[in-house]
């Protein structure tokens, strides 16, 4: 039974789906960091996320957007990194974004990718095609602003076709930020492991919306 | 590999209890992972460093007194969390702001930019200046795109001096940022290290292929050739460093560091030093002082780098300060 809109125990229940699927995901990001990076991406993200689930499952949320912010303090102050500062940066603002709303629909998602993508880009200084996180992000957000009309089962999912797009996009760039990208055209073939993360977080989201 | 381990998912914050019990009751635990040398003088402008762990003694072995004030410490070779760089913060500010001085990796760099704006909010003056001393990772023209990697050691040094006796953050930021852009360095790995918490390479080489311009972190150089003897190698690094835009010309003096990666020997460094210092002679370079041995290491990776810094009438002096700490002591 998919879900029109989320309330704040919802959201919570979706965003414990997604700490599971990232942590369930260790192996396959740190082998996708190990293509371009040190290899450490997943450990740090299992990290984060463990400490998130904990923190978020204590939580009574009045509000979504209080969710999403206690996921991304918790993953800044966890996980380190540049995944750390890039992934709370994604949740923290996106959340704020969401002010006091109550309950969670596809104006929200637009809002939520909106303010997400602005915070990693101005914290981060990465562009669209340098073969990072953005890359996915970007699509993603993308597709949530034309979809802000539709119910939100359908616009999540396209969100998540958007992050998968982004994602896919990011095996044919070469890498021009962080530690990938001394390997110039030899990052070629491979995806950017944030941009992997991010795209398993919007498509879990969209399969608990529309379970 | 083996490993002297307890939890490996524990493995950094118990070697920063470690590095506290070696500092023996001069170096406080500020708060998780991060360190601070105890009573620092009222009026001390603060010498901040960090970076992730797993490359010991870089950066936390490197606080003590004529270094850094404090560290702050990520997790295994991850930038550490803006929350633990401000409580090194709080520790070592002492009203006459802080200097960040750290490698410049984008995790480290995000990192530091949120802990800055926080302890702005807080009334913290803080300034930053990154270490790009890594010839091989962009050229010249974009040394805000190169890595950080051994010449921290002369830098770090060179900045725990100035912050004894700077007069004011701004003065210690023109002294480090001197000594930062006098320092070039250039690494080659041989075979990686691995994750202590996973015990994998943190990458994948040949038996018979070296990467010249490989990172600290395992980074996948820019370059893969086959090995050679030393003094080849030697030639080709030395090369590569005085192919850059500093100039190193007869007549000037230098700082020669001769670091291995983790499991390369003493043995190799000192015959890498001798074709090094050999080349060196010879274009008329005065080798002013010579520091070898493994200071920023990669756990097990095998691999050795150069570091060449100049030094002016400005930081001669500060090199002389003597200092003490893990890393590297000055009597």
């Amino acid at each position: 039974m998919s879900k029109e809109s989320l309330s704040p125990n919802e959201v919570k229940e979706m965003v414990i789906a997604i700490a599971d699927k990232i942590i369930a995901s260790e192996e396959l990001l740190s082998e996708a960091d190990r293509r371009l990076g040190d290899g450490d991406h997943g450990l740090g993200m299992q990290r984060g996320f463990t400490a998130a689930k904990a923190q978020v499952e204590a939580l009574e949320p009045a509000t979504v957007g209080q969710v999403f912010s206690t996921t991304g303090i918790t993953l800044m102050s966890t996980m380190g990194g540049a995944s750390g500062a890039v992934m709370g940066m994604l949740y923290q603002n996106g959340g704020t974004a969401l002010g006091d709303a109550d309950t969670f629909d596809s104006a929200c998602l637009s809002t939520f990718t909106t303010a997400a993508l602005e915070g990693v880009t101005n914290l981060g200084g990465a562009k669209r095609g340098d073969k990072t996180m953005v890359d996915a992000l970007a699509t993603a957000q993308e597709a949530a602003v034309a979809s802000a009309g539709k119910p939100l089962p359908e616009a999540i999912a396209d969100v998540a076709a958007g992050a998968v797009a982004g994602m896919e996009a990011t095996k044919e760039m070469i890498a021009t930020m962080g530690r990938a990208k001394t390997l110039g055209e030899k990052s070629i073939g491979h995806p950017d492991p944030g941009a992997v993360s991010v795209s398993i977080m919007f498509t879990t989201a969209s399969e608990y919306v529309n379970q | 590999m083996k490993k002297i381990l307890n939890d490996p998912n524990n493995a950094a914050a118990e070697l920063v209890d470690g590095l506290v019990d070696y500092y023996n009751g001069s170096v406080d635990k500020v708060g998780p992972g991060a360190i601070a040398v105890n009573n620092l003088p009222d009026d001390k402008v603060a010498l901040l460093v960090g970076g992730g762990t797993g490359h010991e003694p870089i950066y936390h072995g490197l606080i003590g007194p004529g270094m850094a004030d404090g560290a702050a410490c990520g997790d295994i070779f991850a930038a550490p969390p803006p929350n633990v760089i401000l409580d090194a913060t709080r520790a070592v500010n002492k009203g006459n702001g802080v200097l960040y001085l750290y490698g410049n990796y984008a995790g480290d760099v995000m990192n530091f930019k949120i802990a800055a704006q926080l302890a702005a909010a807080e009334g913290i003056r803080v300034e930053t200046v990154l270490i790009w001393d890594d010839v091989a990772s962009a050229p010249p023209t974009q040394k805000e795109n190169r890595r950080g990697i051994a010449g921290l050691i002369p830098i770090v040094k060179l900045a725990g001096a100035a912050a004894s006796t700077a007069k004011d953050l701004d003065e210690l930021v023109s002294l480090v940022t001197a000594a930062r852009d006098n320092t070039r360095s250039i690494g080659v790995a041989l075979s990686p290290g691995s994750i202590p918490a996973t015990g994998k390479p943190t990458f994948e080489l040949d038996e018979d292929s070296i990467g010249i311009g490989m990172g600290i972190h395992g980074e996948q150089g820019v370059g893969i050739e086959k090995m050679m003897t030393a003094d080849a190698l030697a030639e080709k690094m030395v090369n590569l460093v005085l192919a850059d835009d500093l100039p190193i010309d007869s007549g000037d003096e230098i700082l020669l560091l001769i670091n291995s990666l983790g499991s390369t020997t003493m043995m190799e460094c000192l015959i890498v030093l001798k074709k090094v210092k050999a080349i060196l002679v010879e274009k008329g370079v005065n080798i002013y002082d010579v520091l070898l041995g493994p200071l920023v290491t990669c756990q097990e990776m095998a691999g050795i780098s150069v570091s060449i810094t100049k030094l002016d009438d400005t930081l001669k002096p500060l090199w002389d300060a003597p200092c003490s700490s893990l890393g590297y002591t000055k009597l």
